[in-house]
């Protein structure tokens, strides 16, 4: 069974996010980047269904040279190989076109099935994935906790509000993963000292036979970014004893902000 | 003369529309006045009946595309019928519930009509008839201005941040000739717990973290209960296996905006903090007056929230009385 595990880097959740000069991008010198967390999912369950079923896991990035470290992440956890689309270019991109490229590579590689995060955790666009499913034409499940791979067809359990929908269909299928899919592993020290022998393939948007200028081109791009507005409050409620606090806060909360 | 309206795609489940409908189609309106076009909504997979219900809500035309293959939500006969939608009637702008189907929905139709898209929104401004929404990233930590260079806009908007308007007026209704197109997947079942409150459409959230010591999150129930609200848990909370996956708050969980916020024992890591930081009235009850989470409160109680928790739902029944 091949298996694609579509991979981006970004910064980890514990960042403090700081807006750059530009005030349009984020400061990046001082951030721990590492694999988007729903991609780790992605990879540690496509290497499970590899345990199970025999065949191998590519990663497949679209990034920088610093990529190069989530990838060998993911090769130490027990991935085979990594492709990395390497090209200034993708900094302008927005999800789609994002999305064709990691697309355009698929045209050439055979697939049983494709594992996305549901979304990254930098820009939370949920897009991509999906956008990459329709343009390699296979169906996609979003959101999924459970998967079992039977006969050339995919059975998923997804979350959706309140509940789960279970889904099937014939591979090549492309899904989404879920928080509850799974505990990825930590990588091994052997595994880690393997990973530096396995391939990455660096390509550029000319090698996949794309015009850097017309993927490059957004649809939609960010003029301005911003913190949230500060909360005024911050006030301590005092009181002698629990229950005057509490009869404090009530009263605040039905008078002052109106919201019992 | 249908087109170039504003096209609001609505969402039913067992015949009950989402609430974030209401919502889309109340900033749809606003949308459609501010470029002086009108508003075209679209039901799926229900009736006239059900259309009906939506009509209060400033749609000029109600578009209904009833088929047994629309009943439960499927992303590839949903993004057919959509899709078919869009190239006959040509939308300008096209607004949708940020929900769990509406994010797999309008990413997979964004890319099969090569449109922009902008998920949860939360803030959509329209200057001369050119659209500027603003966005949460970084699972909240930053909101950012977007602006477009293709049409049809697609604007998810994220539950619970958008007002919701009536009108006079009750839209047409149409009933369309479906086509359902290529489809691969298969329904086989769906459970729902459905007396539960979704914690992204909640108005009221009342939230426990590693303070509460264990499973027993009955204190917290009980004033979630009584303020009509849900129950949230910090990842703490949950790793510990004392609440389900779908309760938990922050950036790898879900990002909310309720009314009102209360946070119960949460000491207010960085990720959970940015989960609930668009909450309009924050409260947090903690023992250590150092906790982070105080920072962001609009009030704070520094006490045992064992103590304190059961005294204010106390103190609200007495309001309520």
């Amino acid at each position: 069974m091949e298996i694609i595990v579509l991979l981006k880097q970004v910064p980890s959740t514990e960042s403090f996010i700081e807006i750059a000069d530009d005030g349009i991008s984020i400061k990046k010198d001082d951030i721990k980047f590492v694999i988007n967390p729903y991609d780790e999912f992605a990879v540690e369950e496509a290497i499970r269904l590899k345990e199970a079923h025999g065949g191998s896991v590519t990663i497949l990035s679209a990034g920088t040279d610093k990529t190069v470290e989530a990838i060998r992440t993911a090769l130490a956890m027990g991935a085979d190989k990594g492709i990395l689309i390497n090209d200034p270019a993708i900094e302008g991109c927005d999800a789609l076109g994002t999305a064709r490229i990691l697309a355009a590579v698929l045209k050439d590689t055979p697939f049983d099935l494709i594992i996305a995060g549901q979304r990254a955790v930098d820009d939370d666009n949920f897009q991509v994935g999906l956008a990459v499913a329709e343009f390699v034409d296979v169906p996609h499940i979003s959101m999924v906790i459970k998967q079992e791979v039977a006969d050339g067809s995919i059975r998923c359990q997804r979350t959706v509000e309140g509940g789960t929908v279970t889904l099937e269909a014939q591979l090549p299928v492309l899904f989404t993963t879920q928080r509850g899919l799974n505990e990825p592993r930590y990588a091994s020290l052997p595994g880690i000292m393997k990973a530096k022998k396995k391939p990455i393939d660096m390509k550029t948007l000319e090698d996949i036979g794309l015009d850097s200028e017309k993927v490059g081109k957004p649809m939609s791009r960010i003029t301005a970014m911003k913190f949230l507005p500060e909360r005024k409050g911050g006030k301590i409620i005092e009181g002698g004893s629990a229950g005057e606090k509490a009869a404090a806060l009530v009263r605040a909360l039905n008078e002052e902000a109106k919201v019992v | 003369m249908s087109q170039g309206n504003v096209l609001a795609i609505t969402e039913q489940s067992d015949n009950v529309f989402r609430k974030v409908t209401y919502e889309a189609l109340s900033e749809g309106r606003r949308i459609a006045d501010s470029m002086g076009c009108g508003l075209t909504a679209v039901v799926l997979g229900a009736g006239e009946n059900l259309a009906k219900e939506i009509g209060q809500y400033g749609a000029d035309r109600i578009l209904v595309a009833d088929n047994e293959a629309l009943h439960e939500y499927m992303a590839d006969a949903y993004t057919n019928v959509v899709a078919d939608i869009v190239s006959r009637e040509k939308p300008v702008t096209i607004v949708v519930g940020a929900s769990t189907q509406g994010k797999d929905l309008s990413a997979r139709l964004a890319a099969r009509i090569n449109a922009p898209l902008a998920m949860d929104c939360v803030d959509i401004r329209i200057d001369n008839g050119d659209l500027t929404v603003t966005r949460p990233m970084y699972g909240g930590k930053i909101l950012a201005d977007i602006v477009f260079d293709g049409k049809p806009q697609i604007l998810a908007i994220r539950p619970n941040s958008m007002s919701i308007t009536e009108h006079a007026a009750a839209g047409a209704i149409e009933i369309l000739d479906v086509n359902i197109g290529k489809t691969d997947l298969k329904f086989i079942e769906k459970k729902l717990d459905t007396g539960k409150v979704e914690l992204t459409e909640a108005d009221v959230i009342v939230a426990g973290g590693r303070g509460m010591g264990g499973s027993d999150f009955s204190v917290i129930e009980e004033l979630a209960d009584l303020l009509g609200g849900a129950v949230g848990a910090s990842r703490s909370s949950v790793d510990e296996g004392w609440r389900p996956l779908e309760d938990q708050v922050g950036q790898t969980g879900k990002v909310v905006s309720p009314n009102l916020y209360i946070a119960c024992g949460i000491s207010g890591a960085i990720q959970h903090l940015a989960g609930m930081s668009s909450s309009r009235v924050v409260v947090a009850v903690n023992k250590d007056s150092e906790a982070p989470i105080f920072s962001k409160a609009d009030y704070g109680i520094i006490g045992d929230l064992f103590e304190v928790v059961p005294l204010i739902a106390e103190e609200i029944k007495k309001i309520k009385n």
